[in-house]
């Protein structure tokens, strides 16, 4: 499967990451190895067979409606970025 | 009032040409004590950023895990609503970058939504029924909360609200009207409250609502290029955005522009919406199944007992009130407004057969008591059998409905130990239904009035309130009004 440029753009927008030409050339050509090699499940007949969501064969793996251990504030805040005394800082969004 | 708008009001030949197309998409919070997938608290109104955890904040190699009180909330409202209940289900990564979603991607059904299909039967303020399909049900989680303050160069994040438990419910574009949107709305609010899943709150956000809406030319078969409206926190809003957007859409369609298939925002100020551009060209999610949570089977045991659990519904009720205790329709309404009341007034049912003097009894004294003192009727301090007891007096004739809503109500309100026949004994207000004992008092009154009588017999019927006033009075106002004017009609007219 080829990969062009601008499949490129749109995946680097949508993963919030730039590429200057060199490393979009490269990263056009690493992507469209990748995808030829995961290209060849497509020789198996999946006719009839569910699709696999899990690796594990488990199912209900749930828990009752109670509430348990918190992370303290501080430690809630510990690795953020930036920060002020009650909340995560980010850069200014605007809708 | 706002000032009034420059622009020329599209007129009713015009728009009468055209249709309005609906469909909502309503978020409600389910009332569970933790997170969809962690043990965080969910309460309102903490301090920011202290109901947070590993898993809350995307910590890497931390593992969600199905809160199972979410998957029995979202089959309850499948339940109510006639969907067909998924039984393997599968929780989806949506992916997308907001600074409010810690994980980079919103845990939520995509294929294979808990509950299928299914409809909300709404009634409309003129007495017509309607019924909108839902298309699904699913279930997800909320996002934190990004707080913009002009005054500030950052935007400032909470994540309290991330992983609280939402389901989606999405309807059919079967809404042809704003009053249908807010009925629809207005039936939302009262299942899940009903079903004690959400509080239905949208001021405060435990309920939103976003609306898809397009316009076409009426006997159209094709749907025109919808446009979805968000940001409305209330009902009201809700159809005051939708009544707009049918305006500026006729006015594009009318001059030949393209709707653009956009995001707007409703400005509750103007009642106006506005774009909100957005980079992205379009939305690609690139959902795919989550593989950090186990698939939720629901066996026919659980459904069974989740169905056995489900409380009487509003419909159920109001159709219950007017078929078998023949209430007028707006009564049905107003006492099936809340769960509370409703089972209030079907437990008063239960101890007397005057149903309609319950009725009022409930939609008057009752409500306008817990208004005044901001109250809940599970404070209510009358128990339905004692209430029952007093409205079974006033049909029997024991005392006047004056009496008992003047002076015995507002006693048992304040003594609950005794009962209202108690009171009214105590208060002396047990009227004479007795003939025998009336007939004496009747006697006397005629005697003393001897003009009267002749004058009330040569054809002055009206005499008949003086001479009732002046029994009321012999008896102190305990004379049942009905006896007594069937004695003094008897008397007279002989």
């Amino acid at each position: 499967m080829k990969i062009d440029l601008d499949t490129i753009k749109k995946i680097s927008h949508l993963a919030r990451l730039e590429f200057d030409a060199e490393s979009a050339d490269k990263m056009k050509k690493d992507m469209t190895q990748i995808l030829d090699w995961v290209e060849q499940l497509n020789e198996v007949d999946t006719t009839g067979v569910e699709p696999l969501t899990t690796m594990s064969s488990e199912v209900n793996v749930m828990r009752e409606d109670v509430t348990g251990e918190h992370l303290s504030h501080e430690a809630g805040l510990k690795n953020a970025p930036q920060r002020d005394a009650d909340y995560f800082r980010v850069p200014k969004v605007l809708e | 009032m706002a000032p009034k708008m420059e622009k020329e009001m599209l007129s009713a030949e015009i728009t009468s040409k055209y249709e309005l197309v609906v469909g909502l998409e309503v978020h409600a919070q389910l009332l569970t004590k933790s997170k969809i997938f962690a043990t965080d608290t969910t309460e309102f109104g903490k301090m920011p950023n202290t109901q947070i955890s590993v898993i809350t904040l995307g910590h890497p190699g931390t593992l969600p895990k199905v809160n199972s009180r979410v998957v029995e909330y979202a089959m309850k409202m499948g339940l109510a609503c006639g969907c067909e209940i998924t039984r393997h289900n599968v929780f989806a990564r949506k992916n997308y970058f907001y600074p409010d979603l810690p994980k980079g991607f919103q845990t939520t059904q995509d294929k294979n939504p808990i509950c299928v299909g299914g409809f909300v039967p709404i009634t409309l303020p003129d007495g017509t029924e309607k019924s909108i399909a839902l298309t699904r049900i699913h279930m997800e989680e909320d996002a934190g909360k990004s707080i913009h303050l002009a005054e500030e160069p950052d935007t400032l994040v909470d994540f309290n609200r991330a992983g609280v438990p939402l389901i989606e419910i999405v309807s059919e574009p079967d809404i042809r009207s704003s009053e249908e949107a807010y009925a629809y709305l207005v039936e939302i609010k009262k299942l899940v409250r009903y079903l004690e899943i959400c509080d239905g709150n949208m001021e405060e956000g435990s309920m939103r609502c976003d609306a898809n809406v397009s316009v076409r030319l009426r006997g159209a078969k094709e749907y025109g290029k919808k446009v979805e409206v968000k940001n409305m926190n209330s009902f009201r809003n809700v159809a005051r955005a939708i009544e707009h957007e049918f305006e500026r859409q006729v006015e594009l369609v009318e001059v030949g522009k393209e709707i653009v298939s956009e995001t707007r925002t409703f400005d509750a100020n103007t009642g106006t919406t506005a774009s909100m551009r957005t980079k992205e060209d379009l939305n690609d999610y690139r959902y795919f199944p989550e593989p950090d949570l186990s698939p939720v089977v629901i066996s026919e045991e659980w459904l069974e007992s989740v169905k056995a659990s489900m409380p009487p519904l509003p419909r159920e009720l109001y159709h219950k009130f007017v078929d078998k205790y023949g209430l007028p329709g707006y009564d049905a309404g107003v006492l099936t407004d809340s769960k509370e009341i409703a089972m209030y007034f079907e437990e008063l049912c239960h101890h007397t057969s005057s149903f309609k003097a319950a009725s009022n009894w409930v939609m008057g004294p009752v409500k306008s008591y817990l208004n005044e003192h901001n109250e809940h009727i599970s404070d209510f301090p009358i128990p339905a059998k004692s209430l029952a007891e007093l409205i079974d007096m006033i049909d029997a004739g024991k005392v006047s409905f004056s009496a008992a809503s003047q002076k015995i109500y507002p006693e048992m309100l304040q003594d609950t130990t005794h009962s209202p026949l108690q009171i009214a004994q105590a208060q002396n207000l047990i009227q004479e239904s007795d003939e025998g004992s009336l007939l004496p008092i009747v006697e006397s009154v005629l005697a003393e009035n001897a003009a009267k009588v002749a004058e009330y017999r040569s054809g002055k019927k009206g005499l008949i309130g003086m001479f009732m006033g002046q029994v009321m009075k012999k008896s102190e106002g305990k004379a049942d009004p009905k006896v007594a004017t069937k004695l003094l009609t008897e008397l007279l007219e002989n």
